[in-house]
């Protein structure tokens, strides 16, 4: 291990702003990838779930 | 092997059985990609020495330099992907390389945010017009002119066409990013790893920055697929095998 506390490891030698920045940076874009296909499948079978109950009652009269 | 090959351009042209083949193969990738990203953060923060001229920001390595390859990787593979859509029409080649664009964009950002952080403490300054920075902003531009070309026609076909062929010229900027910090005096260090010479890094440095670069292709590999199947539910929404999907 490389640092003896928590406080040095989050200091990381002076440049704790830089390193934590771009880590911090980093993680919001990944989980923004990650989230957009998965919020955007469910929205997805939702929406055609629910255009094929329409067109099933639909149906009949038609 | 040619008939294999055969065989497995048609399964993959066909978006019904990349569905079904891919469900199976996520939760493995998921935990691969999250377990490798763990261990190389791990060893990469706690373990890995601070570098002997950079100190601790030398740390930042551990994404920019992932991101970076990602991002060069993820545009040849949208490259190729059109190609393959221009000279055989295969859909779902034009959706992968859809799918692939906004992907690549977010790496190439991350790149270029992490180096400019780097920068800072390094050469004091967020930003030069160098080479390499300068190209892989070129990068960044093209892969948002590909996403806007993509969805800038009414014919679904065109605009796959449009963004393909701008992807491929585009890749001339693929060697003049990798051969800038050679060709110019640039501020950026030269290449880290290089696949024809022994490494200089300390194997404590080196081995994180490897597992880290798995780690990054894995969740690539993991977004695309997940990208694609809403892709090909979407296109296939009116098939009987989707179908039996929303029914369930």
């Amino acid at each position: 291990m490389e640092f003896s506390s928590l406080a040095e490891f989050i200091a990381m030698g002076k440049h704790g702003f830089y390193v934590w920045l771009s880590y911090g940076l980093t993680a919001v874009i990944i989980a923004f990838v990650v989230m957009q296909p998965i919020l955007h499948r469910r929205r997805l079978l939702k929406e055609q779930a629910q255009r094929l109950r329409r067109e099933k009652r639909n149906a009949p009269s038609a | 092997m040619w008939q294999w090959l055969v065989r497995l351009y048609h399964r993959l042209g066909s978006p019904k059985w990349f569905y079904e083949m891919t469900e199976r193969w996520i939760f493995w990738l998921a935990l691969a990609a999250g377990g490798s990203a763990i261990v190389g953060l791990v060893l990469g923060l706690l373990y890995a020495p601070a570098d002997y001229q950079q100190g601790d920001s030398f740390r930042i390595i551990y994404i920019h330099v992932p991101a970076a390859l990602l991002a060069q990787s993820a545009y040849m593979m949208m490259a190729v992907a059109g190609a393959v859509y221009l000279i055989w029409r295969m859909k779902m080649a034009a959706w992968v390389a859809k799918v692939i664009a906004p992907v690549g964009a977010a790496f190439c950002l991350i790149a270029l945010l992490t180096g400019a952080i780097w920068g800072k403490p390094t050469w004091g300054t967020w930003w030069v017009w160098d080479a390499r920075l300068t190209s892989m902003l070129m990068l960044l531009f093209l892969y948002f002119g590909v996403m806007a070309l993509q969805q800038a026609m009414e014919s679904e076909e065109a605009s796959y066409k449009a963004g393909a062929i701008l992807a491929l010229v585009g890749l001339v900027n693929i060697p003049i990013i990798k051969y800038s910090v050679e060709w110019w005096n640039t501020l950026h260090q030269p290449a880290t790893l290089k696949l024809t010479e022994k490494p200089s890094m300390h194997p404590d440095m080196l081995w994180p920055l490897l597992i880290m670069i798995v780690s990054t292709y894995l969740f690539f590999a993991l977004v695309v697929i997940l990208r694609t199947r809403n892709e090909i539910l979407w296109h296939e929404r009116k098939r009987q095998w989707v179908r039996k999907i929303l029914e369930s």
